[in-house]
């Protein structure tokens, strides 16, 4: 194609071979140790305090190290894992009903339509029963039954109850107990916590990740930071589409920045889209709100048989209504995964049957679960739920049923890290949403919490120690060339960027940006479409660069400076999420080529040709793609059918 | 509908800070408060003025982050609600609308509506935790938690630590917050074997960062929009009393 080349393919070394079940086992056994009188002596930056980043400082100053810990907002206990609703999965099996390792293993494989690797997921399985008790033993406060035992549910694609829970806030919790780890080892003096620090640049010394450029967002002050090794856990990218359910600030520029570096970018175009967040309002729309998709649980998802039918749901007639969910998947009905929820209430709108302002929405009606479970049930399960909603749309889903609509929710894509958890770049890791490891093309609920707890308290302290066992590396001072030069190229861009002082704030030129995202790197792709993007998104970036306007100076507090270097990387990034995009001739999980479906409309795989990793080089002209070849040994590919 | 807003405008910890208005003109009941100030200082911008420093991020009522006094309320008029929560329904078309920072002896100003908190986190690191190093735990069924202990330990946990609560105190008192984390972790068993130090570390550092003390005015719980309930402080209350009578006394079973 003329928009990349081909690189040498890659292989991920680190995973060992022999029997899934024993690889982590055996990969900790043969993993170097580090003594613990020399951890004091090693320094640790992690950038990011959510669940992944969070449990990663916690655990490394535990276990000894020193760390150093970044977060853009004012308190580590902000990190956007605090929005998950939902819950997290873990194979306890505490129901009796057939869950096991084995199976959450084969759920998540499948659930990632095929697109993840093996050893990975396994061990992501295996290590989900531990944070479920470490969890606990910090207080988390999980739903619990009235034996006093834990309580579970079903989610989002599951046919077991293996979710744990607190309420709608299960983010939060889980968050506050990393937190609270976090914050009794800076309370000891073992972790250093720089809030309102961003993370500009990545130093790399004779090859080696051994520092960051940090910007103290308070004082505008620029300084070089060091250490043996660097991690980063700054979250997914999904504000490139402006209007997602990600919080404000979330951005990709530290990932970006260590890409432009040299750590590879893997499958960018994997973005999920979560069937059931709050339908846009108006132009003023800053953000997306989702309704967790235990909602689905009870709620079922319908549309109007006829086009254009304006009437009031409750004058629509049962016989005239289209539970299209329930038609089209029998067998999982309103459950099915999120990639399928998203794109069949894309296409009865696009058919002209969506309801709400500009027909962009569809019903979540409770009407059969009220009169079955009584209002008094439904208050209790999804209480706080149904109270956020009307405060946002000022409608009653007691009496009328919930309008919903697809958002951007999740990146599955991210840095490339090999089993280890390390990138390209040695000493420098990535986990949580960050890196792309473990959810192939598409993420199952409650998994995400899973993913960044089980990277942060239970696989990086152990890989990133067989790492440091090399060190303490030579000490680097500010004053030495690459960490001159790093600083010196953060500051001459925030100075071009000031300098520009056009006539357009940088907030339009991101709503933009985002409407070329949505519109051909979203929900469906083709080749067209992309091609069209592509077009589009460099000549908004030279634009941005020319006419974009910023008031004040970069000496102190100044958030349309910060908002406009995190845009400058999206413009960076989007274009290589469409180069994936165009690359990828066939359709899977979250990433839909329109060109590429079933008979009967399902995304339509090609093993053959594209069951591999997508692992992008920076190039000053074009990116380079890196393959790595997926094998499946334990679960065999198949056409995901949930009919 | 048309707006009159008079937002308090600090350049930074030093200045003085004054009050200035400004009209924002065709503003869409839909819009939430924040989207609101978005339309405010996009037109700023343009106009070649510094638009108005205020923080936010999840913008779903969850992460803590916003905090702003509307019209002398902390989080605005309406119960259990975040600022960014916060919808332009609850307005009418020709309101004047004050917005003012957080106001109180351990949030400083930063920068216009911004404050700044560290002063939580201080109380956090001091005690707010269950000390279980990382891989240290015991089968998460080994101990059940009666559930009601647990429903309770819950809605104390449900604290955001925005500071509204610290805001809306007349003493400027963060006993709120303190009470919240204490509650939840001495419901639990867990919470248990560090319920006395927790306690006093958490009070300490909460005096010492500058907070007024509690005189159960009870304005903290009202504009809460968690609704963490008043009785966290009764609850902290006694075991701060039953902690000061054990202090010193290290001796087994005390």
């Amino acid at each position: 194609m003329d928009l990349y080349t081909e690189g040498d393919p890659i292989a991920d070394t680190r995973a060992p071979d022999g029997p899934i079940e024993t690889r982590w086992e055996r990969r900790r056994f043969e993993a170097k140790l580090v003594n613990p009188a020399n951890r004091r002596k090693m320094t640790v930056i992690v950038v990011g305090t959510g669940l992944a980043g969070g449990s990663a400082a916690a655990t490394l100053a535990e276990q000894g190290y020193q760390v150093k810990s970044y977060c853009y907002q004012d308190s580590p206990r902000r990190a956007h894992s605090i929005a998950a609703q939902g819950g997290i999965n873990a194979a306890k099996n505490y129901r009796n009903d057939g869950d096991s390792v084995h199976r959450l293993f084969y759920d998540t494989v499948k659930g990632g339509d095929f697109r993840s690797r093996e050893s990975n997921v396994h061990r992501l399985a295996e290590v989900s029963v531990n944070i479920i008790d470490q969890c606990v033993a910090q207080g988390v406060p999980f739903a619990r039954e009235y034996g006093g035992l834990l309580d579970t549910r079903s989610f989002g694609g599951a046919q077991v109850q293996r979710t744990f829970y607190a309420r709608g806030q299960t983010g939060q919790q889980l968050l506050l107990g990393a937190y609270q780890a976090l914050e009794r080892q800076i309370g000891l003096g073992n972790v250093e916590m720089n809030a309102r620090h961003e993370m500009l640049e990545l130093i790399i010394v004779d090859g080696k990740a051994r520092g960051i450029v940090v910007r103290d967002l308070v004082t505008g002050e620029i300084t070089t930071e060091f250490a043996d090794a660097v991690v980063l856990a700054s979250g997914g990218y999904g504000n490139v589409f402006y209007l997602s359910t990600n919080a404000k600030g979330c951005n990709v520029t530290a990932t970006w920045r260590a890409h432009r570096k040299g750590a590879y970018f893997a499958n960018p175009c994997y973005t999920q889209i979560h069937p059931t967040c709050i339908p846009v309002s108006g132009d003023h729309q800053s953000k997306l709100t989702l309704m967790s998709e235990s909602l689905r649980n009870d709620g079922r998802v319908w549309v109007p048989k006829a086009k254009g039918d304006n009437r009031k749901p409750k004058d629509i007639p049962e016989d005239e209504r289209d539970y299209y969910l329930e038609r089209i998947y029998p067998s999982f009905g309103n459950l099915v995964p999120r990639d399928i929820a998203s794109r069949a209430a894309k296409n009865v709108c696009d058919e002209g049957r969506g309801v709400g302002p500009g027909g962009l929405g569809v019903y979540l009606d409770f009407a059969d679960a009220i009169t079955r479970l009584g209002r008094k049930a439904i208050e209790a399960k999804y209480g706080n739920l149904f109270e956020m909603y009307e405060r946002i749309t000022g409608e009653d889903p007691y009496e009328v049923p919930m309008r919903i609509y697809p958002a951007v929710h999740y990146t599955m894509g991210g840095l490339w890290v090999d089993y280890d958890l390390q990138s390209t770049i040695p000493g420098l890791f990535v986990i949580g949403e960050a890196n792309f490891s473990d959810h192939g093309a598409n993420r199952l609920g409650a998994s995400a919490l899973m993913q960044g707890l089980a990277d942060g308290y239970f696989v990086l302290p152990n890989t990133v120690a067989n790492y440091l066992a090399a060190g303490p590396f030579e000490k680097v001072e500010a004053s030495h060339p690459a960490a001159v030069e790093a600083r010196r190229d953060v500051e001459d861009r925030i100075q071009r960027l000031l300098a520009v002082n056009g006539d357009r704030t940088v907030d339009s030129f991101h709503r933009e940006l985002g409407q070329i995202m949505w519109e051909h790197c979203g929900i469906e792709r083709s080749e067209a479409g992309l091609r069209k993007a592509i077009d589009e998104i460099r000549a908004l970036r030279a634009e941005f660069w020319q006419r974009v306007r910023i008031i004040g100076d970069a000496d102190g507090l100044n958030q349309s400076l910060e908002k406009a270097g995190r845009v400058a990387d999206f413009f960076e990034l989007a274009e290589l999420m469409c180069i994936d995009a165009l690359h990828r001739e066939e359709s899977c999980g979250g990433h839909f080529r329109a060109e590429h479906q079933t008979p009967d409309g399902e995304a339509q795989r090609d093993d053959e040709r594209f069951a591999y990793v997508a692992a992008w080089e920076y190039g000053a002209e074009q990116p380079v793609l890196h393959k790595e070849d997926l094998k499946f040994e334990y679960v065999h590919p198949t056409q995901r059918s949930y009919k | 509908m048309n707006l009159t807003l008079r937002i308090w405008r600090q350049k930074g910890p030093e200045d003085k800070g004054r009050m200035v208005t400004y009209q924002v003109d065709d503003v869409s009941p839909d819009m939430s408060f924040l989207e609101m100030l978005d339309v405010l200082n996009e037109r700023l911008i343009l106009a070649g003025e510094e638009p108005v420093a205020f923080d936010h991020d999840c913008r779903e009522g969850i992460c803590g982050m916003c905090g702003l006094m509307i019209n002398g309320n902390a989080h605005g008029p309406q119960r259990g609600t975040t600022a960014c929560q916060l919808h332009m329904r609850q307005f009418k078309d020709g309101d004047t609308i004050d917005i003012e920072p957080w106001r109180a002896r351990a949030f400083p100003v930063i920068k216009d509506l911004v404050v700044n908190r560290n002063a939580f986190d201080k109380i956090i690191a001091a005690g707010g935790f269950i000390t279980a190093p990382t891989g240290s735990a015991p089968e998460a069924h080994s101990v059940p938690v009666a559930k009601g202990n647990a429903d309770a330990a819950f809605e104390s946990a449900a604290c955001i630590g925005c500071g509204a609560c610290v805001a809306a105190c007349p003493n400027g008192s963060g006993m709120l917050f303190t009470a919240a984390k204490v509650t939840q972790l001495s419901l639990l068993p867990q919470g248990q074997p560090e319920r006395y130090t927790r306690v006093i570390g958490m009070v300490d550092a909460h005096d010492e960062a500058g907070f007024g003390g509690c005189t159960n005015a009870g304005e903290c719980t009202v504009v809460c929009p968690k609704g963490i309930p008043l009785n966290t402080i009764g609850r902290l209350n006694r075991d701060y009393l039953a902690a000061t009578a054990k202090r010193g006394d290290n001796t087994p079973g005390s």
